[in-house]
């Protein structure tokens, strides 16, 4: 198992402890990941601006997986579905290919179209597999309550992913906390937008949004939240103490990216899993399952 | 387009769910009756979150995120275009990237072990000349 590591431009200045722990993870099951200093932004933030430079964005990255003969594996969702859709675009159409080649010529860039793009998670669900991960416990998650939140771009536009999940009621992630040992829990809403794509354009709404989901994943007596997307993730947590602040209501909700949660069913210390990192303190959460 | 407004868009709308004034059935059917002007300089067409909920369950397969993503493009060459996408434009164009990469970063990065990120992307800027965005991004927030 080895892939071209696509960390995105999020990931890696507001939520290391989610690549650090990827990479931790990744390492102990046995899946490699080779950096490249050429990938660049995916095309997403363009789409709305010009949808042509956006797909040229998304084509000069696989471009680029292309040359080292990997698929991409990236863990924002974001650039999950861009990628994945430009790569489906690309290697059905050929007319489109033959002039996105036109441009990428220019900048010394060609695109065949073979790389596939996949999201760490779904890696670790298909290529890795909960059996395995399960057999790999060292240190149970037993008596953790966990509210499990997708991200939209993990799940949407579903015919982008092969229809692997199931857009309304997905699954894979709440397979693979239920084998670390831990409770899974249900709670309103659970597909819901964090509304970070929005937060630069209205702020109050976007935050209105993951409020929502802060109070239902509250309501449900969860102890954490887990994640794997860095925008969903500035929201949830890095944001938690601005909505705290506007609407005076404490939350204290954890939210942990899924390698975190998984390293540590590993037995990885929590410090490499960079749990010291997360905004919204840990602390009493790793006291619960003595880590 | 074939939206028949049955309003499903709407009802799954998690931006709409809470500020009501964002209505893409209504921008939809705006857009069919060819309200071009009034469409393109609307602030609402920017609120979309881009969570495909509607797409997924619109039963005429309408992609309305397509549609809005369309119609954003349009205003853009109109001359319309919200000051936050602008400052997308400026950020991606001249980094290579939408999150800025300091100094402080790449050292918070190398105390973690964690590989050095570029801070600027010549093909990026290359082609970003090539389609004229940078034409958008040197406007300084567009028009």
């Amino acid at each position: 198992m080895k892939y071209a590591f696509f960390p995105g431009c999020l990931a890696p200045v507001m939520s290391r402890q989610f690549e650090l722990s990827a990479r931790k993870v990744a390492k102990k099951l046995g899946l490699q990941l080779v950096d490249s200093e050429d990938f660049a932004c995916c095309g997403f933030p363009i789409k709305s601006v010009d949808q042509e430079t956006a797909l040229l964005l998304s084509a000069r990255n696989l471009s680029v997986a292309e040359e080292l003969g990997l698929d991409i594996c990236t863990i924002c969702t974001g650039c999950a579905s861009t990628l994945a859709e430009a790569s489906r675009e690309l290697m059905h159409n050929d007319g489109l290919r033959d002039r996105v080649n036109e441009r990428l010529q220019k900048i010394g860039r060609t695109y065949e179209g073979n790389v596939e793009v996949k999201h760490f998670v779904r890696i670790l669900y298909e290529d890795v597999g909960p059996e395995k991960i399960e057999s790999q416990v060292k240190k149970s998650l037993e008596g953790l309550k966990l509210a499990s939140h997708y991200g939209c771009h993990y799940l949407k536009p579903s015919e982008v992913f092969d229809k692997f999940e199931d857009p309304e009621f997905p699954r894979t992630l709440d397979a693979l906390i239920s084998v670390l040992g831990a409770e899974t829990v249900e709670y309103e809403d659970k597909t819901g937008c964090c509304g970070g794509v929005i937060l630069d354009v209205d702020d109050k709404i976007a935050l209105a949004m993951a409020q929502k989901k802060l109070d239902h994943v509250n309501a449900a007596g969860a102890d954490a939240m887990v994640l794997m997307c860095p925008l969903c993730g500035s929201m949830y947590d890095r944001n938690q103490k601005v909505i705290e602040r506007r609407s005076n209501v404490v939350y204290n909700l954890p939210v942990l990216f899924y390698p975190q949660v998984l390293g540590l069913a590993l037995g990885i210390d929590p410090k490499e899993l960079g749990l010291n990192l997360n905004r919204v303190k840990t602390s009493d959460l790793l006291n619960k399952v003595s880590v | 387009m074939r939206c028949f407004q049955c309003g499903t868009c709407n009802v799954g709308c998690p931006v709409r769910e809470i500020e009501e004034k964002y209505n893409p059935r209504k921008i939809i059917r705006m857009t069919v009756l060819g309200m071009r002007d009034r469409v393109l300089s609307s602030d609402f067409i920017w609120l979309c979150s881009a969570c495909y909920t509607c797409q997924e369950r619109c039963p005429q397969d309408v992609r309305i995120p397509e549609v809005m993503n369309a119609l954003k493009n349009l205003a853009v060459k109109e001359g319309y275009i919200h000051s936050s996408f602008a400052k997308r434009v400026e950020l991606v164009g001249a980094q290579g990237k939408l999150f800025p990469v300091s100094k402080f970063d790449n050292t918070k990065r190398k105390e973690l072990g964690l590989p050095q990120i570029p801070t600027e992307n010549k093909e990026v800027q290359e082609l970003f000349k090539l389609t004229g965005l940078n034409k958008l991004s040197s406007a300084e927030g567009g028009e």
